[in-house]
């Protein structure tokens, strides 16, 4: 499969400063591809560099196969949505989603069908004469996936759009995003910092931090086998817990801590295999077994409880273990109360483990 | 699991029982004559007397005739109000050269203001709009050097420029008076669209672009129609400053084409025959109407852009 768009050995400095290190990427047609990292890694400035309103210090960047590295931002064939709307606020609704048409010299009668199209996807047709003043948040940023849906173009770039929104329309606009994605078969690359919207949204997941990409996968994959222990803490909410301790390599490798010493039989290992070091034992919380069930884990531990969150579907509770610390989720009517002993079992075909020093998977 | 429910219920119940009774409640009353506000409204009536009483003086002298003048009492109301003198300085009186009155320098004054702040904030606000949106390259550079040039002191450059202006053959002329006006309006007026202009949201510049909107077209559709009040700003700077300026006028022009601020002085200061007090007061506030009513047409957005350009840069 071509890819539509694709960046080669890109690099941003402003100034002194190197914001993108090298960065390479090849996006499918019609992937979802979201760019998630924490604030300041760079995500908005990739979307310019793509988008052309940034000028890149070096590198190259293709969309539909064709180089546009140089192309003006109309010609590269994209639309973009962003974080605070950006509607021209003193054009009707309407009149925005003209605007780029109009600049493109498209026939009148050509206008007006693509904006009625646009609406009736985005059922905003009562909204069209209407001011963005007179919009609420929600409907604002229909308006603006609206004129980048007008331009009829294959790639849309998504910034943060929904960051400004309730927690509720947020949920409901992301899901109109995915119909959408579903229904227009377009490339999309959506920046967020939001990891739900990511997991629920994204083909692939590209993890950024610090201008570079950490991992490139697929959610699943990622959220599994995360390739370094910042991408583990990174998705997942409460985070994956970490066991200090160290790897004894050899045929049978088993993992130390002062707590415990187990077996790690059933773990999969990256291709290099089992490296004998300090480690890190990191394990998602739902992955812990609580209760009497745990006696049938591959490894038990006792743990006192400390804390508990109920949140009505699941209840998290912390519980420690000879001095180390364990977030463990459970069922929503799990009955328990802090300063109760549960048994704890642990699975290590489910866990990850991570070099101390490299941080990366083992 | 009963006793926390119930618990509860008796707190609702004796919260809504103690909202009847007495005790601070509603809004805090506050002393109108507390020490605090006997101060600040005392400094605040001194220093409008301060300001207002010249301007009592100025208005109850022009209404006055020559004879009651002389009785010196000058803060005395008008017993007879006349405005002979207002007529006077408008079309009567003699400076130097001729002796029709303010008029020929008002309409000097209009000649020269309307071109330069026309041309000053429409050069301006395109600059501020480039600097502040495009970053073109050694943009920072520009504004440096620009901003410098607001610090450095026009007496310093009165000279040079009148040998510029010969040069270029248009010293004397209102046209070489509205080019000097123009570009020493430049760095001041740069600032304040090109801070007016970061204010806006980055966004919407983008989003233009991706509309595929040029240079013009985004600074004429897009950023003009949401700068009203920056512009009412830069008016009001330069109609005032322009209006009241006096150096430039009487060193960049000939006597015929002397702005009124130059041609006030002139009657003022006239040597011959009596000095005319009414004349002179209704002559200096017939200059400073125009300023005046500018404020006051426009002192609400005035505060309103300021403060949006104050908000950020
Ligand atoms: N115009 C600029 N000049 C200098 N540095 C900049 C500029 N714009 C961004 N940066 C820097 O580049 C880095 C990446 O910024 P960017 O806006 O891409 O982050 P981000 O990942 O989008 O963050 P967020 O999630 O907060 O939006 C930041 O460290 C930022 O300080
Ligand atoms: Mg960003």
């Amino acid at each position: 499969m071509d890819p539509s768009i694709s960046i080669k050995n890109l690099k941003l400095s402003f100034g002194a400063v190197e914001v993108l290190h090298d960065l390479n990427l090849d996006i499918g047609k019609g992937e979802f591809l979201v760019l998630l990292g924490s604030s300041g890694c760079g995500k908005s400035t990739l979307l310019n560099c793509i988008a052309g309103l940034l000028d890149v210090t070096d590198g190259q960047i293709h969309i539909g196969g064709q180089n546009v590295t140089w192309e003006e931002p109309s010609k590269r064939g994209i639309g973009m949505v962003f974080q605070s709307y950006a509607l021209y606020p003193q054009m009707t609704v309407e009149g925005n989603l003209a605007f780029g048409l109009k600049n493109a010299k498209i026939p009148k009668p050509e206008i007006k069908e693509r904006i009625a199209r646009a609406a009736k996807t985005l059922q905003m047709e009562p909204l069209l004469k209407r001011k963005p003043a007179a919009l609420s948040g929600g409907q604002r940023q229909r308006v603006a996936i609206g004129r980048a849906l007008v331009r009829d173009v294959d790639v849309f770039l998504f910034d943060e759009p929904l960051s400004n929104l309730d927690a509720k329309l947020r949920a409901d606009l992301r899901v109109e995003i995915k119909q959408l994605h579903q229904t227009l078969g377009n490339t999309m690359i959506y920046v967020t910092h939001d990891q739900i919207e990511a997991m629920t949204l994204a083909d692939r997941i590209a993890i950024m931090r610090g201008g570079s990409i950490l991992q490139l996968d697929t959610p699943k994959e990622i959220y599994n086998r995360p390739a370094t222990k910042y991408v583990a803490e990174f998705i997942g909410s409460p985070t994956m817990n970490f066991l200090d301790g160290r790897i004894e390599g050899g045929a049978a490798p088993r993992f130390t801590s002062d707590v415990a010493s187990f077996d790690l039989a059933g773990y999969e290992f990256t291709p290099q295999g089992p490296q004998a070091g300090d480690a890190w034992f990191g394990i998602r919380p739902e992955h812990i077994i609580v209760g009497p069930e745990a006696a049938h884990s591959p490894f038990q531990l006792e743990g006192q409880v400390e804390l508990v969150e109920p949140l009505g579907s699941d209840t998290l509770a912390r519980v420690t273990s000879g001095g180390q610390r364990l977030w463990v989720r459970m069922d929503g009517q799990a009955d328990i109360t802090p300063g109760q002993t549960l048994p704890l079992g642990l699975t290590p075909a489910l866990a990850n483990i991570f070099d101390k020093t490299t941080e990366a998977r083992l | 699991m009963s006793d926390p429910a119930t618990m509860s219920a008796a707190v609702v119940g004796s919260d809504a029982a103690s909202g009847a009774l007495s005790g601070p409640r509603g809004p805090k009353p506050r002393r109108r004559f507390s020490r605090r506000n006997v101060f600040i409204y005392g400094t605040l009536i001194v220093v409008a007397l301060y300001y207002l009483l010249p301007l009592y003086v100025m208005i109850v002298t022009s209404l006055k005739g020559m004879p009651e003048i002389r009785l010196g009492n000058i803060f005395a109301p008008p017993v007879e109000v006349t405005f002979q003198p207002w007529v006077k300085a408008w079309s009567e009186a003699c400076t130097g050269l001729n002796c029709d009155g303010l008029s020929r320098g008002f309409w000097n004054s209009v000649r020269i203001t309307v071109p330069s702040v026309l041309l000053s904030i429409a050069i301006a606000s395109v600059n501020g709009y480039a600097l502040a949106n495009w970053r073109f390259k050694g943009a920072d550079a520009f504004f440096t050097i620009l901003i410098f040039g607001a610090f450095i002191p026009y007496q310093v450059m009165l000279y040079p420029i009148v040998i510029l202006l010969r040069e270029m053959g248009i010293y004397g002329t209102l046209g070489g008076l509205v080019m000097v006006h123009s570009i020493f309006g430049m760095p001041i007026l740069t600032l304040l669209f090109r801070n007016y202009f970061t204010s806006l949201p980055e966004e919407l510049f983008k989003a233009a672009r991706v509309d595929g909107a040029g240079f013009w077209q985004i600074y004429l559709q897009i950023m003009l129609p949401m700068s009203l009040p920056i512009f009412v700003v830069a008016m009001i700077l330069q109609v005032t400053g322009i209006w009241n300026d006096f150096l430039f006028g009487v060193v960049y022009t000939k006597p015929d084409l002397y702005p009124m601020t130059v041609q006030l002085n002139n009657i003022v200061n006239s040597v011959q025959g009596v000095k005319e007090y009414n004349v002179n007061m209704a002559a200096t506030l017939l200059t400073g109407l125009v300023p005046l009513v500018i404020y006051f047409v426009s002192g609400k957005l005035f505060v309103r852009g300021i403060a949006a350009g104050a908000v950020k840069g």
